[in-house]
């Protein structure tokens, strides 16, 4: 009785003590921020690392990939068919990427991928990440009308087909300006009524009169001209039919599907068919957003999105086909669509076409042995053992025997996962030797207090008190000051955490410097996950440590001659 | 050793009215009740054993080492407190007084020698049974009062029942032992003292605390070391006046050190130590 009653009694007492352990609890606190931190950090690293990936990559290493990847599916469907939720086969390709913006074709190195739209989407999380609404239930790759998701005043808002009939409306409207321009010059008289001939013209650059529009509308440059609404203008060969920009002999095999579009296809006659970009879309592409934007901060120090592509505009891509040496086979696609994963990697890096399309392209349909894929997809079910699964497959494609590669999508993200889980367990190392350091303050703190204490450890001592009890008060001390250090640091840690953003904020306006600058992370806000597990943990060290710093002046006051503390005053 | 502190252990659960005898004025149940009152409760422990609080030592032997230089004290000291008397041990400040009432009681080993307390051998027993007699069985009162700083008068009183009750015997029994406490502090004059802080005390004050604390457990010898030694006349002549009437009334064997010959002579019988050893006077 008397050790809690002691107890409680030196710890009301005794503020020094409390003093020594703010360190303990500004340790447990700051632990716990960074923990929440840098847990949801990588969290949030994770699942967008693995948002439009798979579980599972088997990627060719050759050119031109597999020639009999339906077998292969088949096999490994035998081999670990049980963990497999669904299962695609893909096409990779590095590839440029040329968006004109102002007039300028500006170039963008890209990873394309050619995708079969209802597969892919159930082996990843993609079509999570598409602007449209529609594409996020079903992925396709017609251009929509509208419903972009995106802030009201963003471009993107009012994108899609509306945009690409103004576009090229305007476009025309300005061809036909630079025409009756000429025949004035020529004529001296200016025309009233143009007639645009219909054999083909260069490649008409589709001019734009704002092209990096943002998203804050304030001085917003009409992109509508005057007579944009002319709906009954008659067809324009403004652009070349993308078929013809494809070098024929080097692919063979795709003449018979060879069109710009399913449109142009339905009606048959290739060469003679008019690309009108009113009515007509070339393949649809879905470009990573930070490909067609950049995200940057204004004068004002908002953080805004330039877009230089918007869906409905066209784009063109340059890729190396399948045959040896490689050659090069370009071909035009209009934007669909964007996703945003908010992983900087992938939304600079990927952009999406057919599968059939792109094999096409890069003739990789061989009318004999079929087509060809370079990767092929694996999602596994919930709970399935991915090392497991990785380990069954390479048993199964033994790299001897087959130049592929398996890979989980931890395999393939391994360095950036590997340093977010370095850099967090070297952080705890580091503040819980903060702690520790912690513990030897107590431990000197409680040193003096026995000492101070000697002649009371005495009277105990004589009154009947046994070492142990006398030890137990101490540790007891110990422990409860380790309760209300790891206690308080617990409540101030996660107090922080719930607040961060707010507090952020609060440091911006003070320092006038953005402290989690989305410019850099694509998070809007700093991400968080409090794990009860790790918060006790860091809870239960605290007082580990607490409980330890005061087991040595705890043994001193056991051993402690009682005469000796008595004798003198 | 067992049997008698089996009797102490249950004083304070005893009914008020089942051998109410043992409940003096005081509210004091001392093994050292009046005779016809002993005779008449027949108490079988206390019958058996006759020698309650009787405490004698043996040829004891103690001495203290400065580095290598040995310092005797105690050189074979045979001393005798008997029982429901007041002995006084007198002898020259550094003569061992101190040295002696601690290896009494138990605070300390002797080099060689023995200690009997009612006819046990105490020097030798474990450190455990110790603890239990310090706190059961020995009152120990000193001249620096030595109360504990952080506690009241009535804490500091009730100190050696919360080292001998766990937690949870304290708290169900805690009224009874507030009371007493509370009783004790009358006994010694200090009923209106309860909240003090003992710095906020006099040294008379201090000491009668000390007293109270001393008798908290019902202990069967009082061990005082200089009580009156820090204090003015008026107030050692009190706490003096308190002893006696203990030992009167409540036949406590008391066992007090003191340089001060008028002092001595006050008790039953004096005992002169000098050069470590014991001069009869
Ligand atoms: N821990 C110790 N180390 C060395 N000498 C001691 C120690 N304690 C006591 N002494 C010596 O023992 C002698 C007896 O002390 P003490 O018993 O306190 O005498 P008294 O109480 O009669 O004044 C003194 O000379 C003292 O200096
Ligand atoms: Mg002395």
């Amino acid at each position: 009785m008397y050790k809690l009653v002691l107890c409680l009694r030196y710890l009301r007492t005794r503020y020094i003590a409390l003093a020594s352990i703010i360190s303990v609890m500004l340790g447990v606190a700051t632990m716990i921020v960074v923990n929440s931190v840098m847990s949801g950090f990588s969290h949030e690293m994770h699942t967008r690392l693995h948002g439009i990936m798979s579980d599972i990559v088997m990627e060719s290493h050759g050119m031109n990939g597999f020639r009999h990847w339906e077998e292969h599916i088949k096999n490994v469907k035998e081999v670990i068919g049980d963990d497999i939720e669904s299962i695609t086969a893909t096409v990779h390709v590095p590839a440029m990427l040329s968006i004109n913006v102002r007039g300028q074709w500006l170039p963008r190195h890209v990873t394309l991928v050619g995708i079969d739209p209802d597969t892919y989407a159930k082996v990843s999380d993609f079509s999570k990440y598409l602007k449209h609404p529609e594409n996020r239930s079903a992925v396709s790759f017609d251009l929509k009308e509208n419903g972009y998701e995106a802030p009201t005043e963003s471009p993107l808002f009012s994108a899609g087909w509306n945009h690409r009939r103004e576009k090229a409306a305007y476009e025309k409207e300005l061809r036909a300006q630079m025409k009756r321009f000429q025949v004035f010059e020529e004529t001296g008289r200016y025309p009233n009524e143009i007639i645009i001939s219909n054999q083909p013209t260069p490649v008409a650059p589709p001019q734009q009169p704002n092209p990096l529009r943002t998203v804050n509308h304030e001085e917003e440059v009409p992109i509508i001209p005057p007579h944009a609404n002319d709906a009954d203008a008659p067809p324009l060969p403004g652009a070349v039919p993308a078929e013809l920009l494809i070098n024929q002999e080097e692919s063979p095999y795709d003449v018979a599907n060879k069109g710009a579009d399913r449109f142009s296809a339905a009606r048959g006659t290739l060469k003679t068919k008019i690309y009108d970009p009113m009515h007509d879309q070339a393949t649809g592409i879905i470009l990573g957003i930070a490909i067609g934007s950049v995200r940057q901060r204004n004068a004002e120090g908002i953080v805004k999105d330039y877009f230089m592509v918007l869906p409905g505009d066209d784009v063109k891509l340059s890729f190396p086909t399948s045959s040896s040496p490689p050659q090069i086979a370009s071909d035009t696609f209009t934007v669909v669509d964007f996703y945003e994963s908010k992983m900087s990697e992938y939304d600079g890096a990927f952009a999406f076409i057919p599968l059939d399309r792109l094999q096409q392209l890069r003739g990789m349909i061989d009318p004999t042995e079929g087509t060809a894929v370079s990767t092929i997809q694996i999602k596994l079910k919930e709970g399935a053992d991915l090392q497991a699964v990785v380990n069954k497959m390479r048993a199964t494609f033994p790299p001897e025997v087959f130049p592929y590669r398996i890979q989980s999508w931890k395999d393939l993200q391994g360095p950036l996962l590997a340093a977010v889980e370095m850099e967090k367990t070297i952080l705890n190392i580091l503040l819980f030797l903060i702690i520790g350091v912690a513990g030897f303050g107590i431990l000197a703190t409680f040193y003096m207090i026995v000492v101070e204490k000697t002649k009371d450890i005495g009277i105990l001592k004589s009154l009947g008190a046994s070492g142990s009890g006398v030890m137990s008060i101490f540790l007891w001390y110990g422990f409860s000051l380790g309760i209300v250090g790891s206690g308080v640091g617990m409540i101030m840690g996660l107090l922080f955490v719930v607040n961060i953003n707010r507090i952020a904020g609060v440091i911006e306006w003070i320092t006038g410097k953005e402290v989690f600058d989305p410019t850099i992370y694509y998070f809007r806000e700093i991400p968080t996950i409090i794990s009860p597990v790790s918060i006790a943990w860091i809870v239960a060290g605290a007082m580990f440590i607490a409980v330890l710093a005061s087991v040595l002046p705890a043994l001193r006051a056991a051993r402690l001659h009682p005469v000796e503390a008595l004798r003198y005053e | 050793m067992s049997k008698t502190s089996s009797t102490q252990q249950d004083f304070a659960l005893q009914a008020p009215g089942d051998s109410g005898s043992k409940i003096n004025q005081h509210g004091l149940r001392g093994p050292h009740i009046p005779v016809e009152k002993f005779e008449s409760s027949a108490d079988k422990s206390d019958k058996t054993n006759p020698n309650v609080g009787h405490l004698y030592t043996k040829n004891l032997v103690k001495s203290y080492h400065k580095g290598k230089i040995e310092i005797p004290v105690l050189r074979g000291v045979d001393f005798t407190a008997d029982e429901g008397r007041i002995t006084s041990i007198i002898g020259q400040s550094g003569s061992g007084k101190s040295t002696l009432l601690h290896l009494m009681a138990t605070l300390d080993a002797p080099d060689s020698g023995e200690i009997y307390f009612e006819n046990n051998r105490i020097d030798n027993i474990s450190s455990r049974a110790r603890d239990k007699m310090r706190n059961r069985d020995f009152g120990m009162i000193f001249q620096f009062y030595h109360l504990l700083p952080e506690f009241s008068t009535l804490e500091n009183v009730l100190t050696p029942l919360m080292i001998s009750n766990g937690m949870w015997k304290y708290w169900s029994q805690r009224k009874k032992f507030r009371q007493r406490a509370e009783d004790l502090l009358k006994l010694v004059g200090l009923g209106h003292r309860l909240n003090h802080r003992s710095k906020e005390l006099s040294g008379g004050e201090m000491q009668r605390v000390a007293i109270a604390r001393a008798l908290i457990a019902d202990p069967k010898i009082l061990l005082a070391d200089e009580p009156t030694g820090n204090l003015d006349r008026k107030n050692g002549d009190e706490i003096l006046d308190i002893l006696r009437k203990l030992n009167r009334e409540n036949n406590l064997t008391i066992v007090m050190v003191t340089h001060d010959n008028s002092i001595a002579e006050q008790a039953d019988s004096v005992v002169r130590l000098c050069e470590g050893k014991v001069q009869t006077a």
